[in-house]
């Protein structure tokens, strides 16, 4: 208990810049990863093909790999100077798009084909179809497999703890310098997962329950 | 693929997609393009850069560094799928005091980031007295997650089968065990074999958090290899494309193998379906 209670204000602060970094990657990856999927469900088989490329590559790359090539593969081609945060936000937000992209691909695929047939029935465009008339269906099925692509991507913000983006990962090495107990450090950073985690995954249930639609 | 959210193009249609698919090859290509010409600029691709692929013990390096992802892999992949049936059996049980452990385990080991597990097992527990390899450290993370994730895939898998099923069993008089073992297991096992695979695929990438732990696998060998700026003037652009590569071509060729599978399920009149989106957490990342 002492690990923790002497260093809650390092528990938290790390803590509060995971959040922070997740937050920051949780809206870029879902607007990227809506594009995407925008992309996906087109009628130009280009852009089709564009969008299932990028999937197709991102989806089978070790996120760890996206952060190595951000973090130091990158820097050498000297286009865009940024720093390893700038860096763990894009890798981060690159890598859960592809997961994004294929939730909301999944999601637009419940739809009903009635609705897409009389949106184009009443001589709505492509965009304004998929803006106006799937997509808002299309959210309600897709918000409990989005929350298990968030919680993943939460999770995931620890890989940064290997590339100097301080996070909740990073405990340890802060623990370890000032000769804490580092297994009990640990177990207290677990803990602090546990607790970010559940309330999502209640969430989520909570969710499934009350949004699925009876078709 | 949804083709039904547009109508089959007309004429102006096909005009105005072929202009679109003009822009949008332009836009890529300039961005190809660009990416291109900082690699040339940089002198990415240089003969210095590139000779590390002439050396015989770089080349037996890497190989060592794939057998020890894959090692890694399959260890972690067997442990997951026995940590996974266990646990699912656990959960499925008749008796309270079996569940309700099996599915607070279950659900912890799910929340836990990976890489959490892996310092725990390995900067963690050397506290306690217990040192373990990286490749243990590795394999036990992998096992404790993957197979948790696997525990809730089995399930679902059961839980999916018609009811009709273990009513059938148990109305010939086969115990619980009878019933799970030859008539509900075989036939969620082949539904569920797409996923079981996808979730094989995050294990595979999962070993690359490794990296983070120093075991010495292809991402590491990677940076090794591609951070040497003595012989090599840190040629990491031409070695990372290829470990990208090589970790690519192993997770496509396991989402084939899924593929594959799911088709010859779909032919199979005798395996019944279940809809992979009906199992909200089955998203794997």
């Amino acid at each position: 208990m002492s690990v923790l209670t002497n260093n809650l204000d390092l528990f938290l602060r790390l803590f509060g810049q995971t959040l922070q970094l997740f937050a920051i990657s949780a809206v870029l990856s879902l607007v990227l990863g809506t594009f995407l999927a925008a992309l996906r469900v087109s009628p130009v088989p280009v852009f089709r093909g564009i969008g299932t490329l990028y999937v197709t590559v991102l989806r089978n790359t070790p996120l760890t790999l996206v952060f190595v090539f951000f973090v130091f593969a990158y820097p050498l081609l000297e286009i865009l100077r940024i720093d390893n945060y700038v860096a763990a936000v894009v890798s981060l937000s690159l890598y859960t798009a592809a997961f994004v992209c294929e939730v909301v691909r999944s999601g637009i695929n419940t739809v009903p084909v009635g609705q897409a047939e009389a949106s184009r029935a009443l001589g709505l465009t492509f965009v304004q179809m998929l803006g106006n008339v799937v997509l808002p269906q299309a959210l309600r099925s897709v918000v409990p497999p989005m929350t298990s692509t968030m919680i993943a991507l939460l999770k995931n913000t620890t890989v940064a703890s290997g590339f100097a983006v301080v996070q909740a990962g990073n405990i340890r090495e802060s623990l370890s310098e000032q000769g804490e107990n580092v297994l009990l450090g640990l177990l207290w950073v677990a803990l602090g997962f546990v607790i970010l985690v559940m309330p999502l995954t209640y969430a989520q249930q909570v969710f499934e329950k009350r949004w699925s639609v009876a078709r | 693929m949804s083709m039904v959210l547009f109508d089959v193009p007309g004429p102006k249609a096909h005009a105005r997609h072929k202009v679109m698919a003009v822009i949008g090859i332009a836009a890529v290509l300039a961005g190809v393009a660009y990416v291109a010409w900082r690699f040339i600029a940089t002198d990415q691709f240089s003969e210095r850069r590139l000779d590390w692929i002439n050396y015989k013990q770089i080349q037996l390096s890497l190989v060592e560094a794939i057998g020890n992802t894959l090692s890694a892999f399959a260890a972690g992949a067997v442990l997951a799928l026995a940590f996974g049936a266990i646990f699912a059996a656990a959960r499925l049980s008749d008796h309270a005091w079996v569940r309700a452990p099996a599915a607070v385990i279950v659900e912890i080991f799910r929340a836990i980031p990976l890489v959490i597990m892996m310092f725990f097992f390995y900067y963690g527990l050397p506290v306690a007295g217990v040192k373990l390899s990286a490749f243990t450290a590795v394999v036990l993370s992998l096992m404790l997650y993957n197979g948790s994730v696997l525990a809730e895939i089995f399930r679902a898998g059961i839980n999916s089968l018609p009811k009709g099923q273990s009513e059938a069993a148990y109305a010939l008089g086969m115990r619980k065990t009878q019933v799970m073992t030859f008539v509900l297991l075989p036939q969620a096992l082949r539904a569920m074999m797409p996923t079981i695979i996808s979730q094989l695929v995050v294990l595979l990438k999962d070993t690359a958090l490794g990296f983070l732990i120093t075991f010495e696998e292809l991402l590491r060998w990677g940076t090794r290899i591609g951070g040497d700026a003595v012989n090599f003037g840190r040629p990491i652009i031409s070695v990372m494309i290829v470990v990208a590569a090589i970790y690519i071509g192993l997770c496509l060729l396991l989402a084939w193998l899924a593929n594959y599978l799911e088709k010859r399920n779909r032919r199979n009149k005798k395996v019944i379906h279940v809809d992979a989106d009906d199992i909200p957490e089955m998203a794997p990342v």
